[in-house]
Parts: structure tokens; C-alpha cells; sequence
């Protein structure tokens, strides 16, 4: 194990009777049971996922022919593969071994409502996959009507959503129950953040249920004729958008919670970090708009406020942005960093668990800037659809968001497995990391750089008939294949990391690494009102949404019928 | 809170107010605004309807074009357009069947063009030479083939 500073400060550390039991006892083995099966799958998803990426990077970079309709097909998997299970499955596995680890275990009725959504999910994920094999719904996981899948494949997402609604339900009880047995107190920050992240899985996921089962179904089934297209679109990205911040909302809680601990320091200030998670909860649905920017039927005024909207959430995000590198700072210096940078080299840059979350962090600087970009207007309509966005995605969610759970799941899978992270294993994860990181860097860079040009994201490889232009992007797409690559080899090796530190790794015990608060630092009750928060998030939905849908429904055009056209 | 985190988070918010100040000059004042159009259309209908029952180039002025187009799977009416260097271009366009994306390689030209509505957006080609026009909504099996070309001269 590489060598972890310990806080100079921790004599004064006080350890509460709860924390002393789940150190005796150690996990819980049925709330261990649970996050390890989510694990599983998310990373089986991960293996799929990346080995379907791997084809498109080669494809795109003219390395290896795919007939375009298999690409597609292809497409969609790795879409739905990464996107929806693997982010969706890590993030509920990890929240629920936070919410058993800092509430004293989950109660019964939890653990049989959180199976009930595994259940639901895995049955959604076996319907919604058939008919992508079946080449019956490469729509992407976007869906955007009138390209018709079967509706066997919308039946799959609607039973996911519900999955996820009963591990949202699960979470509820957990906490409430909580709160009762310790009234005035706050609830545990990791759980916290599980109450945020599982309140915006809850109102994000109903604008898609409405898509899917009031227009979507019917229509698919053949009991309606057309379907209002600008509608469903605008629903689907209410929610696509809360769903990628969700992800981000997770790596989040451990940049503030996990990371700290894990270089020998403590918490941000409670208050704020608490703060951010109920800025990020109430304001982040609405930022769905940004992705209609070139739409028609929405008015410019209406397209104004939603750049406002969308680039409120950046406010939390320059919020965290400053907190974390002031751990960082207040932490080294109190080991002895000295000097305006010096701070930086005492920190456990071996150490996998540390390193994977941090260049995690440090990739949110390019990704939250670019993002910034592409909310805007007038910038937004250069690189909208194109490969700049693709690009995008690859450095929120497969930097920022992925290596923070890989840096996780170091610890998190051998903390619910009963074994350790060897000292072998952790070289292991930090050549991995960085594999990984540079393999991103090349993909993503190229890219950002060929969708400034104009190359199309979602696009089969094509010199659109030896057109110059087109054949001008061709080294970027070269260095995309190259990444793609790198990245393949990353992922496998992350998941034999993965099902070795689950299955085969030492038998002990490995820490659950949560930073404590800093001494003396008190919290007003208030950041508890997780009613307020709600009617909150319920008034900036309405004023964001309610007049352009309202137009999108009244002012609605004759609608349009399905089309199958791969 | 820290004097320097104050100073952080003003200069953070004062950030993002330019960013809108900017983004709404440009908007409002400049009508440089992303491309909104209101206007609907029966998506089944759309050959029979005005001005899509006659899609091409119509010259409104010197140096002026309108251009009426329809996108649907997997090519753009009309194609391969010309047009003098210096030319100002409004494109009327709508889909015939799924959604697709209308963007012009090397200019602003970007919108989506959505079945039963008609967008609209205005380009002025300065620099001469071949334009490449593609689909960058994925529409379908065929949607690595659906380009064209603007020539300018």
C-alpha cells in the first residue's frame, strides 16, 4: 500500500460509538451483497461498453470497415452501455454502501425495495438490448422520435426508470428513518449527498417517463398516429441532461468527502459543501434547454433564459473549483508544503485512490470551461452535433466522472469484498490511470479540434464522396482511432483490477476513507430542509418550462408518423 | 468565508454576468441570435404546401438569395448550389420525414431542422471556393452519405 499521510491533527478526532461499531463489525454483508452486485454489472457494462468504442474509434479513423448500419447499431449499444449502466449502476452501488457505511446499515425494507429496482433494471436492460440486437432500435439512447424502435425498447427504458425510481424510494426511507432516530442532527455529508443525487434521479427521470409512456408507447404500438416530435425532444433532454449531472453530482461527493481523507486532511467547510449540493439539485434540470439552442419553435427570449439557467450550475461548480484546491493547500501546508506551489509535491500522487480523483478534478477545468462554451448561444451553433461535443462528453464523463469511480472502486470493492488493495495492485491502478488519461486526451483533444472544423459526431466513417474538406479531418480521426485504443487497453485492465479486487485479492479489511469536518465547525439546521429544496427545484422547472412547452403543445404542428430508416 | 474565496466567487459571478451581457448584445442587438424560427407545417403535406411544393434558388436582389430546401433521407432538394463571391443567402428549410441537422463546413451555418416546422437562417459567403453541406443529425442508415456542396465564386 503506498504510504498515506496521517492528519497531524487527528488526536483531536472524535470518534462517534456508530463509526466504532462498523469498524469492529465491519460491512454490513448484506448491504455489501447489494453494492458488490452493482459493481459487477457496472463494470461488465464497462468491458462491453469500451470493447463497442474500440470498433467505432477504428471505424472512424478508416483503420477497419463496418457496414455503417452495424456502426450504428454499435453506437447505440456503447451509448446505452456507458451512459445509462455503468455510470447509473456505479452511482447507485456506491451511494448505497455510503448511505449503509454512515447511517449504521440499511434497514430491511430498504435493502427489499433497492433488489426490487435491481430486478426492474436488469429486466429493462435485457428488453432494451434484444431489439438493438436485433437491429430494431438503433435510435441511440437519445431516441429522438419519428425514428421508431420497437417498443420492446421502450418498455426496457420505461422499466429502468421505474428501477431507478424504486432505489430513489429506498433511499428516502433510509434517510428519513434516519433523521427520526436522530432528531436535530445532520445527516452524514456522503449520505447528503445520496439524498441529493437521489432526489434529482427521482424529478429527472419523470420528465422521460412522460415521453416514453404518454407519447412514445402509444405511438410506437400503432394506437396513435403521429407524435408531437419538438415535445418529445424537449422532454427527453429535461432529463439526459439532469442524468449526466447526477454522474457528476457522485464524483463530486468524492472529491469533497473521500479525497481529503485519503491525503491526510479534512473537510471543506460544511456548510458550503452542503450548499453546492443543494445549488447543483435545484437548479439542474432546467440546464436540459442548452441542448435545443438551434432548435426551431422556441422563441429567442425563451433560448436567452436558458443560457442563464444552464450557466447558473456553473456557479457551484467554480464554487467546488475553489474548495478542493484549498484542502489541498491547508492540508500540504500543514505537513510542511511550503511556497506558493510547493504544496502540490506532498501529496500521495502513488496512491491510486488519490491520483485517478484528482486528474479526475483537474480534467473538470477544460470540461466546465468548454461546457460554458457550448451552453452559449452563438458558440453553441458552431459546434452544435458536431464532434467537439463528443469530445466534450469524453472529458465530463470519461475523465472527470469515470476515473473518480475508478479511483472508487480501489477501495470501495475490496471495502465490500473483505480484501485489501495490495501494494502490486495499486501500481497496477496508477499505470492504468494513466493509460487511461492519456487515451482520453488524445481522443477528446482530437476531437474538440476536428469538431471546431465541422466533423459531424454520431457520423459513420465517410469522406462525404472525397470531398476536400472532409478529407482534411482524416489525421484527426487517425489520433481518435490511436486513443480509442490506448483507452480499450485501460478498460480492460480497470476491469480485471475490478473483478481481481472483488474475487481474488488478500483476504482484510479495507478502509471506507470519510474525512471528518474540521474542528469547531457548526452547520446551521437549515441546509436539512429537504422540503424547501424541492419546492425550490419544482419552481425553477415551472418558470423555465411551462411557457415553451405550453407553446409546443397549443401551437403544435400536425404530428408525425414513425419511420424506420436503418 | 475566506477573503480570497470572496474575491473568487465575485470574480466567478461577474464571469458569468459577461458571458451574458455578451451572449444577449449579440442576440438582441447584433440579431446574431441562434436560428428560432416559429413558423409550423403539416410534415406530411410538405410537397403540396407553399414555398416546399417549389423548392430552389430564387435571386431576391443584387447579391441577395433566397434559397427554399427540403432535407429528408438521405439528401438535401436542392443540391449543389453556386453562388457569386460576396452573396448573402436566407435558407427556408424543413425535414420530409425524421429530424436532421443543416450545417455548412468553415461558416455558422448550424440548425436543426425538425419534420412540421420550417427553420430559418441567412449566411453571406465572402471567401470563395467548395462549401461542404451535411447532415449532423444521425437520421438513419444512410446518414454518412447526406452532403452537398455550396460553390462559391
Amino acid at each position: 500500500m503506498a504510504t498515506v499521510p496521517h492528519s497531524l491533527n487527528d488526536k483531536s478526532v472524535t470518534r462517534s460509538f456508530k463509526e466504532k461499531t462498523v469498524k469492529m463489525l465491519g460491512v454490513n454483508p448484506q448491504d455489501a451483497k447489494f453494492t458488490k452486485t452493482y459493481m459487477f454489472v457496472a463494470f461488465a457494462a464497462l468491458l462491453l461498453g469500451g470493447l463497442l468504442g474500440l470498433l467505432q474509434g477504428l471505424n472512424r479513423a478508416g483503420f477497419m470497415e463496418l457496414p455503417a448500419q452495424l456502426y450504428y447499431q454499435v453506437l447505440t449499444a456503447h451509448g446505452v452501455l456507458l451512459v445509462v449502466v455503468f455510470s447509473g449502476f456505479f452511482t447507485i452501488g456506491y451511494f448505497y454502501a455510503a448511505m449503509s457505511h454512515t447511517l449504521g446499515g440499511l434497514i430491511p425494507k430498504v435493502r427489499k425495495l433497492a433488489w426490487t429496482g435491481f430486478a426492474l433494471k436488469i429486466a429493462g436492460f435485457v428488453l432494451a438490448v434484444i431489439p438493438i440486437l436485433m437491429n430494431q432500435a438503433s435510435v441511440m439512447y437519445t431516441m429522438y422520435p419519428p425514428m421508431a424502435a420497437s417498443p420492446v425498447y421502450y418498455i426496457g427504458m420505461a422499466l429502468i426508470v421505474v428501477g431507478i425510481w424504486m432505489c430513489a424510494f429506498g433511499c428516502f426511507v433510509q434517510v428519513a428513518n434516519w433523521r427520526k432516530q436522530n432528531p436535530g442532527k445532520h445527516v452524514p455529508i456522503l449520505s447528503f449527498f445520496a439524498t441529493g443525487a437521489f432526489v434529482l434521479m427521482f424529478f429527472g427521470s419523470l420528465p422521460v417517463a412522460i415521453e416514453v409512456l404518454v407519447l412514445i408507447l402509444p405511438w410506437s404500438l400503432g394506437w396513435v398516429d403521429t407524435i408531437n416530435v419538438m415535445l418529445s425532444r424537449t422532454l427527453f433532454w429535461a432529463f439526459g441532461h439532469t442524468y449526466v449531472n447526477i454522474w457528476y453530482l457522485t464524483a463530486t461527493s468524492a472529491w469533497y468527502v473521500v479525497v481529503p481523507k485519503l491525503i491526510g486532511g479534512r473537510r471543506w467547510n460544511d456548510t458550503l459543501t452542503r450548499v453546492v449540493v443543494i445549488a447543483l439539485v435545484i437548479m439542474n434540470i432546467t440546464g436540459g434547454f442548452h441542448h435545443q439552442i438551434i432548435d426551431p419553435a422556441i422563441t429567442e427570449p425563451i433560448k436567452f433564459m436558458h443560457v442563464f439557467m444552464s450557466l447558473a450550475i456553473g456557479f457551484p461548480s467554480l464554487m467546488t473549483a475553489y474548495a478542493l484546491f484549498a484542502v489541498f493547500e491547508r492540508t500540504t501546508r500543514r505537513q510542511g508544503g511550503k511556497g506558493l506551489l510547493g504544496w502540490y509535491k506532498k501529496m500521495p500522487w502513488g496512491d491510486v485512490r488519490f491520483l485517478a480523483p484528482m486528474i479526475a478534478m483537474i480534467g473538470f477545468i477544460p470540461a466546465g470551461a468548454g461546457g460554458i462554451v457550448q451552453s452559449t448561444n452563438q458558440l453553441d451553433q458552431v459546434v452544435h452535433n458536431t464532434l467537439w461535443i463528443t469530445g466534450h462528453f469524453h472529458l465530463t464523463l470519461g475523465i472527470s466522472v469515470a476515473l473518480t469511480f475508478f479511483g472508487i472502486s480501489y477501495w470501495l470493492i475490496p471495502h465490500v469484498s473483505k480484501r485489501v488493495l495490495t501494494p502490486q495492485m495499486n501500481k497496477f491502478g496508477v499505470v492504468q490511470t494513466i493509460l487511461w488519461t492519456v487515451g482520453m486526451v488524445i481522443m477528446a483533444g482530437a476531437m474538440h479540434t476536428v469538431g471546431l472544423f465541422g466533423s459531424p459526431r454520431r457520423t459513420a466513417f465517410t469522406t462525404y464522396f472525397d470531398n476536400a474538406t472532409a478529407l482534411s479531418w482524416n489525421p484527426y480521426m487517425t489520433l481518435i482511432g490511436i486513443g480509442a485504443i490506448l483507452l480499450v487497453v485501460a478498460v480492460a485492465m480497470q476491469v480485471y483490477a475490478a473483478f481481481n479486487l472483488m474475487f481474488f485479492a488478500p483476504k482484510g479489511e479495507e478502509e471506507f476513507p470519510v474525512a471528518e469536518a474540521e474542528v469547531g465547525d457548526v452547520t446551521p439546521y437549515w441546509t436539512e430542509r429537504w422540503g424547501v429544496w424541492v419546492v425550490l427545484l419544482i419552481i425553477v422547472v415551472a418558470m423555465a418550462y411551462v411557457v415553451p412547452v405550453t407553446d409546443m403543445i397549443v401551437n403544435a404542428p400536425p404530428g408525425s408518423p414513425p419511420f424506420k430508416t436503418w | 468565508m475566506h477573503r480570497s474565496e470572496k474575491v473568487w466567487l465575485t470574480l466567478s459571478f461577474g464571469m458569468i454576468m459577461l458571458f451574458m451581457l455578451a451572449t444577449g448584445y449579440q442576440s438582441f442587438a447584433l440579431e446574431m441570435g441562434p436560428p428560432s424560427n416559429m413558423e409550423t407545417i403539416d410534415p406530411q403535406k410538405v410537397d403540396q404546401t407553399a414555398p416546399f411544393d417549389n423548392p430552389g434558388v430564387k435571386q431576391i436582389g443584387d447579391k441577395e438569395y433566397e434559397v427554399v430546401m427540403t432535407l429528408q433521407l438521405f439528401s438535401f432538394n436542392p443540391g449543389k448550389l453556386e453562388f457569386p463571391a460576396g452573396s448573402t443567402v436566407h435558407f427556408t428549410l424543413t425535414s420530409k420525414d425524421v429530424v436532421h441537422g443543416f450545417q455548412v463546413a468553415n461558416t455558422n451555418l448550424n440548425a436543426m431542422i425538425m419534420p412540421g416546422h420550417i427553420q430559418k437562417i441567412t449566411q453571406k459567403f465572402d471567401e470563395p471556393g467548395e462549401y461542404l453541406v451535411l447532415c449532423n443529425e444521425y437520421c438513419g442508415a444512410g446518414h454518412q452519405m447526406m452532403a452537398t456542396t455550396i460553390t462559391v465564386k
